[in-house]
């Protein structure tokens, strides 16, 4: 690296400019993935949420499963529950509407009808309906979706989003198609298809989906055990999956997330090419010099380690600039925006920028191994 | 010591091949410089091309004190280089974002084994050796803030700096007027004499003959005068006049 600090010191302003360029990539690149983040949670938290080994979803005549279509029968509900490996059944209902606070815990008064009652806050949100203990009468396993689940058919529990959206607190009163919940919990951060999830009891929920118009069936069954997924999703025209392959079957996740991770990747793209391309301008500048050091003994390889050592120095001040952007501007846009920050939005893509910067400076070795000493000898620089 | 014996350089030229060192022997001894004239197109350069280890002859030994050069792959001749020979360029072909110190340091950092050793050893001769060139005020300035000569010093300061057994020479002073030409052949002079180095300098300019030791002269790949024998200083001045 001796000679490629030196460079670097000596043509400042041209390594300043490319680290420059690295770290206004690797800003659009962290908000991008920032963004994806923050809106895939939004779409997918109460999916991946959902306490199971495989999410089954109805899927009949072979089409493929969708959260929004799907309807499961208690036919399929009971084929399910009673297959050889299955260890237990949740049944789960999602469905999206529109929700109202209609009564603030202080303005409410005993036996009060929610009718005429002035309405605090209202927003979209997705019901989803909730048993507390699966088919073999277990509490499902812990999540921030299943702590919303209310105990009885008057209550409701609310995700931290839908509160905020709802400007609700514990005890209100809250409206869903004309019937009234109590607020009786106020959980985590949990969204289903950009919207904030409320949820009630499985009869409280069938009530409500039949206002709505759909049979009053639960949507999606969660499923643990140890079966023959395939097996039986065939026999009962049902799709099982994991939590994180059925992100699939929501039809608003792939078409947002394909978008922006189609973006990242071109911004991948293009931070190796313009790596690799200022790299390669750079050491066929440089051939000369590179002829006159392997004509004085330079071995190739530490030819090699110099040039990839200073790809390696921009990159990190680049990419470390960059991310420092991101985490600031992330930190101030995510009080507005669905931005996620945590390593997989930062350092992965950081990492990822750096990977194929280096493959792209890499390119450019070309004209430092193939460098011809031999041109040292008589040449005019 | 650096010794030819029977070497024969040819290159491809269409369906045919054009000789450019035609069994050649010739030998510079330690402490000695010696000239190697000639027209251009005469096979100087490809002379010194063999010397450098940068080709290999299609015939005869090119030996480096007691390593035949001819036969090394190019990793062995690169380490050869890096430790046995000096080279000093035509335009003397200083790395641009190095200061004259750092020339002759670059030479420490060109990798294989034993760097840290090698590298430690010729930080501890950079300074005495830009001395002993005059240029212990410069030593902080890069190739664009010095003279031609200035630049030549360096260069030859940096085929020094890692005492090689061998010093190779490609017209040294081609870029130069005569008088700062003379200063850098009575430079390589003296250092070759006072560090035993053997001296193989390529120029067809013999007004600075004086400070070689023996001429060889070459023609058509071929040598005309000296050879094995010497052509003394003196008809060397002499046919300069």
């Amino acid at each position: 690296m001796f000679v490629a600090w030196r460079d670097l010191r000596f043509a400042r302003g041209r390594f300043a400019l490319i680290a420059t360029v690295v770290a206004l990539i690797m800003l659009l690149v962290g908000f991008l993935a920032g963004l994806t983040g923050g809106l895939a949670h939004q779409n997918i938290s109460a999916v991946l949420a959902m306490p199971g080994d495989r999410l089954v979803l109805a899927a009949p005549d072979g089409e493929k499963p969708d959260f929004a279509a799907s309807d499961i029968t208690a036919e399929t509900q009971k084929a399910w529950t009673e297959a050889d490996g299955v260890t237990g059944v949740l049944p789960i209902g999602v469905v999206q509407g529109r929700a109202e606070i209609t009564a603030p815990a202080g303005a409410q008064s005993a036996g009060a009808p929610s009718a005429g009652a002035q309405s605090a806050g209202a927003a979209g949100v997705a019901v989803v309906g909730l048993p507390r203990e699966d088919s073999a009468g277990r509490a499902p396993r812990s999540t921030a979706l299943t702590a919303l689940a209310p105990a009885s058919d008057g209550e409701v529990g609310l995700s931290a989003g839908a509160a905020e959206e709802l400007d609700a607190h514990v005890g209100d009163t809250l409206t869903i198609v004309g019937q009234d919940f109590t607020v009786a919990s106020i959980g985590e951060d949990v969204w289903y298809s950009h919207t904030a999830v409320i949820a009630l009891t499985p009869s409280a929920w069938a009530s409500v989906d039949e206002r709505f118009g759909g049979t009053g069936d639960p949507t999606v069954l969660a499923v643990t055990g140890e079966a023959d997924w395939d097996a039986l999703a065939s026999s009962t025209s049902t799709s099982a999956a994991s939590p994180l392959a059925s992100l699939r079957a929501l039809s608003t996740f792939t078409s947002e997330v394909g978008s922006l991770a189609l973006m990242i990747g071109m911004l991948f793209g293009v931070s190796a090419l313009v790596v690799g391309a200022f790299f390669t301008v750079w050491t066929m500048q440089r051939a000369g010099d590179v002829a006159v050091l392997k004509a004085l003994g330079a071995s190739t390889a530490s030819l090699v380690r110099d040039a990839l050592g200073q790809a390696a120095v921009v990159l990190a001040i680049g990419i470390g600039a960059g991310l420092l952007a991101v985490v600031g501007l992330g930190a101030l846009a995510g009080t507005a925006l669905p931005f996620l920050l945590s390593p997989l939005t930062t350092l992965v893509p950081a990492l990822a920028m750096a990977v194929l910067g280096l493959a792209g400076a890499a390119f450019a070795l070309r004209s430092v191994t193939s460098a011809d000493p031999l041109t040292a000898l008589g040449s005019t620089r | 010591m650096i010794t030819f014996e029977n070497v024969t350089l040819t290159y491809p030229d269409g369906a045919s091949r054009i000789t450019a060192v035609d069994d050649v022997s010739l030998q510079a001894l330690p402490g000695e410089v010696l000239g190697i004239t000639g027209p251009s197109g005469s096979g100087k350069s490809s002379l010194l091309a063999l010397g450098a280890t940068l080709i290999r002859p299609d015939s005869g030994r090119v030996m480096i004190g007691d390593v035949d050069a001819a036969g090394l792959r190019a990793k062995d001749a690169a380490a050869l280089r890096r430790e046995r020979i000096g080279i000093v360029f035509q335009q003397s072909n200083l790395i641009p974002s190095l200061t004259a110190r750092e020339q002759l340091q670059a030479m420490g950092e060109l990798g294989g084994a034993g760097s840290r050793r090698r590298r430690e050893a010729i930080r501890s001769r950079v300074d005495d050796l830009l001395e002993a060139v005059g240029l212990a005020g410069q030593a902080d300035k890069t190739p664009a803030q010095l003279s031609g000569g200035q630049r030549q010093r360096v260069a030859i300061a940096r085929g020094l700096v890692h005492e090689p057994d061998v010093l190779l020479v490609d017209e040294p002073t081609s870029a130069l007027d005569q008088e700062r030409g003379a200063a850098i052949m009575e430079l390589i002079a003296s250092l070759t004499h006072e560090r035993g180095t053997a001296t193989l300098l390529v120029t067809h300019d013999l007004v600075h003959a004086g400070a070689l030791d023996r001429i060889v002269r070459v023609l058509d790949g071929r040598l005309t005068e000296g050879g094995a024998g010497a052509t003394s200083r003196r008809e060397l001045q002499r046919t300069a006049a």
